[in-house]
């Protein structure tokens, strides 16, 4: 598959990694050349030797998301820092440019739910820390 | 207009002057801004008309009453932020009426894929009105209403193109198109069938956004402009 993750930060390059060791076609678009070091190291090899595709430039510009290579991508992720630049670019991933599969990471639980409801798929890292908080914390005292 | 309850996100130059004037003709207001410092500067003016907080974020926007608004204006200098302020508050709060503020005109796209209009740029609006003011720019367009699918352009008449010299009712125009004044040295004509369309002058016509191209070669000679 052709996976397209826009910000390769912690959670982005992680799963960027991953996915290329899995043997997924990887493209990676993010605005910071510092990323590209990032998935150096934690390669342990150049992200281009290894395979992977490296673009920089910021997803609301529609030539940097087709140079990262949009039109072709079966799985797009949207990872930047900013939950309103992943919900705007997941939307454009999905409507302009019918990416099957198109998933943005949102931090505000209350909008990543209602973004999912719409038919965004979201995947909210704070909602998973309260749940295991609240379990972890709170287990056993009901 | 009767009194309307308005929404206005960010209170940086474009808000607070906004808010300041809705105020004025009567308005409701309430000018919400994220940056604390800003916000004590503008609540010393506003008061209670500005509320601290995020108004992209869904509980800040409740706070500030978004359930009974009858207009949100978003205006930060960020367009991710104003295009989901917009779209929540239309989709999910069922506002019936929004206007965004476009800081970048390239994101304009966004903005119309994903239903957010009247979206508006300054950067834009200047650049029409430098169109306006150098006409050998070539086409102008006056006005754009997309979803009624019109347009108003103006034209300058080229010396060898197709309608100099000819009557109006002899200019081939498509279907869908019109001439509604022209422009002779400095004054404004409405013309008839039988006015003559002089090389000089400034057509107005009002036309079908896909039929600007068609117009353009009628009034525009290929071998250069006017």
């Amino acid at each position: 598959m052709f996976v397209l993750i826009v910000g390769a930060g912690r959670v982005g390059s992680s799963v960027a990694t991953t996915a290329l060791q899995a043997g997924h076609t990887v493209s990676v678009l993010d605005e910071d050349p510092l990323s590209h070091e990032r998935l150096d190291m934690e390669l342990g090899q150049s992200w281009e030797e290894a395979g992977g595709r490296f673009t920089i430039g910021t997803a609301m510009e529609l030539e940097a998301l087709r140079e990262a290579g949009v039109e072709e991508a079966d799985v797009f992720i949207a990872s930047t820092n900013g939950d309103n630049t992943n919900l705007v670019v997941a939307q454009v991933a999905q409507r302009r440019f019918d990416v099957p599969r198109v998933v943005a990471r949102v931090l505000d639980p209350r909008r990543a739910a209602w973004y999912q409801e719409q038919g965004v798929n979201t995947i909210c890292g704070t909602a998973i820390a309260i749940e295991q908080l609240e379990a972890a914390a709170l287990r056993d005292t009901a | 207009m009767s009194s309307l309850y308005v929404i206005v996100a960010g209170a940086g130059k474009v808000g607070w002057n906004l808010a300041r004037e809705l105020i004025g003709k009567g308005h409701e207001v309430t000018v919400l801004e994220s940056d604390r410092r800003r916000y004590l500067a503008v609540e010393q003016e506003l008061e209670h008309a500005v509320q601290y907080g995020d108004a992209t974020e869904l509980w800040v926007l409740e706070r500030a009453g978004i359930q009974r608004a009858d207009l949100v204006v978003a205006v930060t200098g960020d367009d991710e932020d104003n295009l989901l302020i917009c779209q929540v508050a239309k989709e999910k709060y069922l506002c019936e009426r929004i206007i965004a503020r476009v800081n970048n005109p390239r994101n304009l796209i966004h903005f119309k894929l994903l239903g957010i209009e009247p979206a508006v740029s300054a950067t834009d609006l200047i650049l029409r009105l430098i169109e306006h003011e150098v006409p050998s720019y070539g086409l102008v367009h006056l006005l754009d209403l997309p979803n009624e699918e019109l347009e108003v352009i103006e034209l300058v008449v080229s010396e060898d193109s197709h309608a100099a010299g000819k009557r109006v009712v002899d200019v081939r125009l498509p279907e869908g198109s019109l001439v509604m004044a022209l422009l002779r040295e400095g004054k404004g004509l409405v013309p008839n069938g039988e006015t003559v369309v002089e090389a000089g002058d400034e057509v107005l016509v009002v036309l079908q956004p896909r039929l600007e191209h068609d117009i353009e070669s009628i009034f525009v000679s290929p071998n250069g402009r006017y």
